[in-house]
């Protein structure tokens, strides 16, 4: 039986560690490599970088971490962020890179995803959402609307809509090609308030390729409603593993105890962390 | 530098241009096995170059078949389709290398699709892969969800040291969507459950593959690596057992010009 995964998101700029609450306010929290080869031994099944470097040439250490990445954590490694076609794939793919997530590339283009899926394969290629709650019958002056609660896909970190659906869109992806879906609250992403079960239930009945639950986890409950309820197969989370709020593998104690099949954390490898 | 060092004892360097793997570790001086990782464009060299060597190998990566020499293992990585794979072996005559490292007495260890090859014919593009152990690759056909992609446990169905110190059920990080299925169900060491049960570790004399990634697997994907390494060097004991108990690629029919006949 596949397990359930855990992963710790590491935003780079410029080859730095750094996460924002809601993308702003950003605090330098390290070395990409370091930080996810001490992520590795803690228990996590897999490390996400997503690089969010504004400046053009920002790419160049994005790549230079990759590299330095592969050679010392031996888990999967996803990466995203600025990925805008199958040429920029291509070196992260050989800078050590397993997968590579698209975004705001794939939905200005979406046959983006066929080619990269067809030159890839599908398991290398993620598609990361970034879904904003439309107003809907909470909203002042409005009724209740009936097809009840809808997300509308945004990209440059929330700053621009799109009009586009998430689930649609989801759907649309994983169609293409995706072979998995990062979706991300942008609601929720930083404020610790929990995922949004409702869109990850929306998206994860929608589609049959895995889906990663991303924004808004605060404690070790959260991890466990995204998967038992939000139907999410890996749970993403940044800010409460960087600030050591909570660790790997008190999360994923939470989760076997939830009966969610999880990989086991080595005792040992966590008093060598220590 | 020792001017008058022989080739044998001239221990090869990850990167060296000249020479290929070479067995024969105690004459440098140097304990640790060597492992020529096969180069034929297939996968995520880096990591399993780097997994090898934390393992505790002397790594010599091998894009053309001279640099394959004689080592204690040959790694054949790989993800992605059979058919341009074995095209990229045979035309580079990396195919003929490792038949050769391993008829000298060089283990082979495949990972994914390099465990597929060893087989005779894979279902996804009805290509030939090696031949050099009976049984086609095949899809999960019963998985509900493909490709397979993730951390799955990994249940001994016999003992190996290449599972040596892994709890029963160990996970490991394995994506594919084919997996072969071979005649001879002893060489079966290991199985692994999705949609239905298929065979994710063998050991054929030899010839060692696992379906996932050890390399990515984490440090029980290394310790696995270790066990290989250490079998490969002989120090495991009942190496040699091991590797006289099948026939392995050793015993398959071949044509009068030394390549393996088409399979049967």
């Amino acid at each position: 039986m596949l397990l359930k995964r855990v992963i710790p998101c590491l935003d780079v700029d410029a080859g730095r560690v750094v996460k924002g609450t809601r993308f702003v306010g950003l605090v330098d929290e390290g070395d990409p490599a370091e930080l996810a080869e001490r992520y590795a031994q803690a228990g996590a099944d897999e490390i996400v970088f997503l690089d969010i470097s504004a400046a053009p040439d920002g790419r160049g250490p994005l790549l230079d971490v990759v590299e330095r990445t592969a050679r010392r954590v031996f888990v999967p490694l996803t990466v995203g962020g600025g990925v805008r076609s199958v040429t920029d794939m291509r070196a992260v793919l050989r800078a050590g890179a397993d997968r590579v997530a698209l975004n705001s590339a794939a939905v200005a283009d979406p046959s983006l995803i066929g080619r990269a899926a067809r030159r890839f394969g599908s398991q290398c290629v993620v598609v990361s959402i970034d879904g904003r709650r439309s107003p809907d019958g909470d909203a002042d002056g409005g009724g209740a609307v009936p097809e009840g609660p809808h997300w509308e896909v945004v990209v440059r970190g929330g700053r621009e809509g799109t009009g586009r659906d998430v689930v649609a869109w989801a759907v649309e992806a994983a169609e293409r090609g995706a072979g998995e879906i990062l979706l991300t609250s942008i609601d929720r992403d930083g404020t610790r308030a929990g995922y949004d079960i409702e869109l990850l239930r929306a998206v994860s009945s929608a589609v049959s390729v895995p889906v990663v639950a991303s924004g808004g986890a605060g404690r070790p409950a959260d991890f466990v409603a995204a998967i038992v309820d939000g139907g999410a197969d890996a749970v993403l989370a940044a800010s409460i593993f960087h600030r050591d709020i909570h660790g790997i593998a008190e999360v994923k104690r939470a989760m076997a105890e939830a009966g969610v099949p999880v990989r086991p954390v080595d005792p040992l490898a966590l008093e060598g962390d220590a | 530098m020792n001017g008058g060092s022989s080739p044998a004892a001239d221990r090869p360097a990850r990167g060296r241009e000249s020479d290929g793997g070479e067995r024969g570790a105690s004459s440098g001086g140097s304990e640790r096995p060597v492992a020529v990782v096969v180069d034929y464009g297939a996968g995520n060299l880096p990591s399993i170059v780097r997994a090898l060597e934390v393992a505790g190998a002397d790594v010599v990566l091998a894009a053309s078949p001279e640099r394959v020499g004689h080592p204690d293992v040959v790694v054949v990585p790989g993800v992605g389709a059979q058919a341009p794979a074995m095209r990229r072996l045979h035309r580079t005559g990396l195919a003929g290398a490792i038949e050769r490292a391993v008829d000298d007495g060089g283990w082979y260890l495949g990972i994914c699709l390099g465990l597929q090859v060893l087989f005779e014919r894979s279902e996804e593009d009805g290509s030939r892969g090696l031949g050099w152990l009976r049984g086609d690759t095949r899809r999960l056909r019963s998985a509900t969800t493909l490709p397979h992609i993730g951390w799955n446990g990994v249940d001994p169905v016999t003992r190996h040291p290449l599972l040596d110190g892994l709890p029963a059920g160990v996970p490991m990080y394995f994506v594919h969507s084919y997996a072969p299925d071979p005649e001879d169900r002893s060489i079966v060491v290991a199985e692994t459950e999705h949609g239905g049960r298929f065979a994710s570790v063998i050991a054929a004399g030899r010839l060692l593959g696992v379906q996932f990634h050890p390399e990515k697997s984490g440090r029980d994907g290394i310790r696995l690596l270790r066990n290989a390494l250490a079998i490969a060097a002989g120090r495991t004991p009942g190496a040699e057992l091991l590797a006289a108990e099948t026939t392995g690629p050793i015993g398959s029919p071949r044509d009068p010009d030394g390549r393996l006949s088409p399979c049967c």
